[in-house]
């Protein structure tokens, strides 16, 4: 506890610090410096909390009316904690770099000052157990990114999604309140410790209320569909070291905030799991069909973060049935995956965040269909983005895959033993992961295949300037992407980790606790056997390009322009695009999405250039046919108080007269 | 041990051969004597001997793509049993890693296609992409099926634990299981009706115009890792016709062997009597397949 707090106080004062030194190169020095020195201290006191056998707690008085400073770090907070601290000292270290040439342009001092209030925010969040204190925290971490957002603030993009970002944020909190009034007026307590012992019978009637209303806050903040509009706007708006913060860490707030309200709503019952499941694969479906559709790298990257938490809440699903129906072993696989997945998508996400801010950086802009061929240019940048899609695709041995793999084998036992009822949605989980991670394969071999392969589409592209970061920036994406591999590699290792964790998810279950998932499945052998055949995958594929390298040596190697059928003239707009890359999918789920395509087809036999045009676009369908109505309905309702709101001091003055006349008339009409 | 060691080994060396049996199955429909048997091994020889030519256009993805395939292809195979032979890897849970070693394989193939900047190899692997996004969770349903089935949650375990006997009792779900799988099979493998490897227009082709610009070892490691393919999905569609482990060995291994050819020569039939579907067929089809899967398991769960 003494070194977590002494990592808060460090992010507390470099974000003064940062602050009070100005717009400039200081601000880009002490910012980033202090937050990496607070995030390492904080990454050790989370590393020694997993696996301390008691959770270290504070408590102290707080003036507030029931609140109190209460922070535990518990294993799942604990858990929590290392994607915040990881990305946090990353995108200190990234942002620096990116920064660098805004130097007195922008107000750096205020930027660092909001990231490290973000960092130490969300690390309060995760640890803080008392509700009014956790909400506080829980603001802090919500604000802080709108003014991140709002780096490029002239931009009408940048402002816009910074509003839709605010919105979602506070809407998000009214239901929090909500929830975590109704819960503390039954446990008589703010404490968390009170929450989650309220007895059964008072919690059950109650119970289906307060899931939703945590559903809804924490879904939020998480981005699960249909609640995801403002991910797709704020990360593309967002500096990149702030997205990689965001989608890598923030977005879990939501996550944890579910897995610890399941904690306080007593036996979990199938519906819950139901109901998560169905949220999971519908993120996880419609979040990378939207996403296939997207034009903008970092927008189609947030629509990934949307899927990634799709396989979350796909994982939670099938853990809680599994649990509600007295499976625990599948359960628990269930939870350890999720909850590894958490931290996998954490590092790689990131990673994929700080290649695309590379990419924005070098060529200006992030649209897939005006770039190509930049592994030329920036390989060091091309070969992590690559190997970070597909190991954010699931594949082995990336190190999502063990996370993935520990989702399929809980959701595989579950669709064995369950009664057929139960096991229909277990298959559909199975099955949902499994198409998931199919989309993820077409939307990031189009995304990496269209941005870093071919030839440049455009001039833009073609720019010599285009390069590889700065070494700070690649010291970044060195330090996520060693990271994950480690991940991937200390796979079995990472599963006791996470075991603390997942029981506790499953501590308030009558079921009894196995040591070990089930008898039949050992997961650590399990992860042990996929880690060395997916490893000895790889190594394979050295030996086998070792011995292509021999065979071809001596032979004659000739370098030739794209065959391409033997058309000897081709120009880069004629390589395949984006769009017509996922053309297949945009068309098989036209009336899922609804693609708007604008075409203007040539006339005559002999059509002048440029008289025709072809050019479509996937909108957000939530958005465009839900919360656009439903906000521009309260705007006209917001419109029609006005008439009592007339600028009047007199009116005013009678409106009061008015409010205490029939306060008087009720009192003493009620008076006995 | 040795029916393990030769669960690897006999694909290692045969898998050529019941690509030789799809051609001569297909050359005998048209009325053709057909190339040999051993065609495709001379082919490979030739390719491994070649020099290459490679795209200037093209990067480190490009001659990764094939290798990576091969690798991962040779890494699922191990998963895979021979008819009574059991497979020479085999835990609970090995099904989702031998689906994603094939998957890994797969995304450096589509990788290395779009690295040319060709048009054509974009669209193939644009389609690629999507199919086997399309019967990937088809085979889950199907593997499920068989796995609740059979109560063991490794591929080994699940096709072995198949034997006459639990034809009399579950001959529904088998059979559906078996027509998923073929249909699966015939989807993963790139053959008509989902795509036809044969045709003169590389518009119309799917695996075969993603590779367009590979040549030498490249192209050869291609080839195998193809055959390879193809004789695992036959594996893994066929054991589950077979009679059970006779605990003989050579019987156990001709009847894995005559399984998988049966199953070669059900693709060369295939591929003579019906054309390939128009593109967008496809998606129905494989979810016919699903249909089947789904069926099956519910079938299993009364």
């Amino acid at each position: 506890m003494p070194l977590y707090l002494t990592a808060l106080f460090v992010l507390l004062a470099s974000a003064l610090a940062a602050l009070a030194s100005g717009r400039g190169r200081a601000a880009n020095l002490l910012g980033p410096l202090g937050c990496l020195l607070g995030c390492l201290l904080g990454l050790f006191a989370a590393a020694t909390a997993l696996f301390s056998p008691a959770p270290p707690i504070l408590r102290l008085p707080w003036s507030v009316p029931y609140g109190a400073v209460s922070l535990t770090i518990d294993p799942l907070s604990a858990l929590f904690l290392l994607p915040v601290f990881i990305l946090g000292a990353a995108a200190a270290l990234y942002g620096r770099g990116y920064l660098a040439g805004l130097a007195g342009k922008r107000h750096l001092g205020g930027h660092w000052f909001f990231f490290c209030l973000m960092v130490l925010g969300m690390a309060l969040t995760v640890c803080a157990t008392n509700a009014v204190f956790f909400l506080v925290s829980w603001e802090i971490m919500s604000l802080a990114p709108f003014f991140l957002i709002c780096l490029h603030h002239e931009e009408d993009r940048v402002r816009a999604a910074a509003r839709t970002y605010l919105f979602a944020a506070h809407l998000g909190t009214a239901f929090l309140m909500a929830f975590f009034l109704i819960l503390g007026h039954l446990a008589g307590s703010m404490e968390f410790s009170a929450m989650a012992r309220v007895a059964p019978d008072v919690l059950r009637p109650f119970a289906p209320a307060l899931f939703f209303l945590a559903l809804a806050g924490f879904g939020v903040k998480a981005g699960i569909v249909p609640l995801h509009v403002w991910l797709p706007e704020a990360h593309p708006a967002a500096p990149s070291h702030v997205s990689a913060f965001m989608s890598g860490a923030l977005i879990k707030a939501g996550v944890y905030g579910v897995l610890r309200s399941l904690t306080f709503l007593g036996p979990l019952a199938p519906w819950m799991g139901q109901t998560l499941l169905a949220i999971g694969i519908l993120t996880g479906v419609l979040g990378l069909l939207a996403g296939i559709g997207q034009g903008e790298l970092k927008r189609f990257l947030a629509f990934s973060s949307i899927e990634n938490m799709g396989i979350v809440f796909l994982g939670l699903g099938l853990g809680v049935l599994a649990a509600a129906t007295g499976h625990p072993g599948p359960a628990l696989l269930a939870f350890s995956g999720l909850l590894f997945h958490v931290i996998n998508h954490a590092l790689l996400k990131g990673l994929l965040f700080f290649g695309a801010g590379s990419v924005l950086h070098a060529v200006g802009h992030g649209f897939m269909e005006r770039l190509g061929g930049l592994s030329k240019r920036m390989p060091f940048t091309a070969t992590a983005c690559v190997l970070a899609g597909a190991a954010i695709s699931g594949l082995p041995p990336g190190n999502a895959f063990f996370g993935e793999l520990l989702i399929y084998v809980g959701g595989g036992m579950a669709a064995m033993d369950m009664p057929l009822t139960d096991a229909v949605w277990a298959w559909t989980g199975v099955a949902g992961l499994a198409f998931i991670g199919g989309l993820s394969v077409i939307g990031f071999t189009r995304a990496m295949g269209i941005v870093f392969s071919g030839e440049p589409r455009t001039t833009d592209a073609a720019d010599a300037q285009a390069h590889d970061p700065a070494p700070l920036m690649r010291a970044a994406m060195w330090l996520l992407g060693l990271l994950a591999l480690g991940a991937a590699l200390a796979a079995p290792f990472l599963f006791t980790a996470m075991l603390p964790a997942a029981r506790l998810l499953l501590a308030g279950q009558s079921t009894a606790l196995p040591v070990l998932p089930s008898a039949t499945v050992n997961p650590e052998a399990l992860l042990t056997a996929a880690a060395i055949i997916a490893f000895g995958a790889a190594v394979l594929a050295l030996v086998l390009a070792y011995a292509r390298s021999r065979l071809l040596a001596g032979r004659s190697v000739r370098s030739h322009g794209t065959w391409d059928c033997g058309y000897i003239l081709p120009a880069p707009r004629m390589q395949y695009t984006a769009s017509s890359y996922a053309e297949p999918m945009t068309v098989l789920f036209r009336r899922l999405l609804g693609e708007k395509r604008l075409f203007t087809p040539p006339e005559g036999l002999f059509p002048a250039t440029g008289s025709s045009r072809f050019a479509s676009e996937t909108p957000d369908r939530v958005k465009d046919g839900f919360f656009t109505p439903l906000f521009s309905a309260v705007l006209t309702a917001c419109d029609a108080l006005k008439r009592f709101q007339q600028g009047n001091l007199n009116l005013y003055i009678l409106y009061l007269l008015a409010t205490l006349v029939i306060l008087l008339a009720i009192a003493l009409g009620f008076a006995p | 041990m040795t029916a393990r060691v030769l669960a690897v080994l006999l694909p290692l060396v045969l898998a050529p051969l019941a690509f030789g049996v799809i051609h001569r199955v297909k050359a005998r429909f048209a009325g053709r004597q057909g190339k040999p048997l051993t065609q495709i091994y001379l082919d490979i020889r030739k390719c491994l001997g070649k020099g290459a030519t490679i795209s200037r256009t093209t990067t480190w993805l490009f001659r990764a793509g094939p290798t990576i395939n091969l690798a991962a292809t040779l890494a699922a195979l191990p998963f895979v049993p021979l008819g009574g032979l059991p497979a020479a890897v085999s835990f609970p849970g090995d099904i989702f890693v031998f689906v994603y070693l094939l998957a890994m394989g797969r995304f450096f193939t589509i990788m290395a296609a779009l690295d040319t900047g060709s048009s054509f190899e974009g669209m193939g692997a644009s389609r690629e992409a999507v199919y086997s996004c399309l019967a990937e969770p088809m085979l889950f349903l199907a593997l499920l099926a068989l796995a609740r089935h059979s109560g063991d949650l490794s591929l080994s375990g699940m096709l072995s634990a198949v034997s006459a006997g639990s034809w009399l009792t579950g001959a529904p779900v088998l059979a559906l299981v078996t027509v998923a799988l073929f249909l699966i099979l015939l989807a993963e493998n790139c053959r008509v009706p989902f795509d036809d490897p044969n045709t003169h227009l590389e518009l119309t082709m799917i695996h075969e115009v993603m590779v367009l610009d590979h040549g030498g070892p490249d192209f050869a490691f291609i080839e195998y890792a193809q055959t390879l393919k193809l004789w695992i999905f036959a594996a893994v569609a066929t054991s589950l016709l077979l009679p059970a482990a006779s605990g003989v060995l050579a019987w156990d291994a001709l009847w894995g062997l005559a399984g998988v050819f049966a199953a070669a020569a059900a693709v060369g039939v295939t591929e003579s009597v019906m054309a390939r579907l128009r593109l967008t067929r496809v998606p129905p089809l494989l979810a016919a397949a699903g249909a089947f899967a789904a069926l099956a398991l519910i079938l299993v769960g009364g």
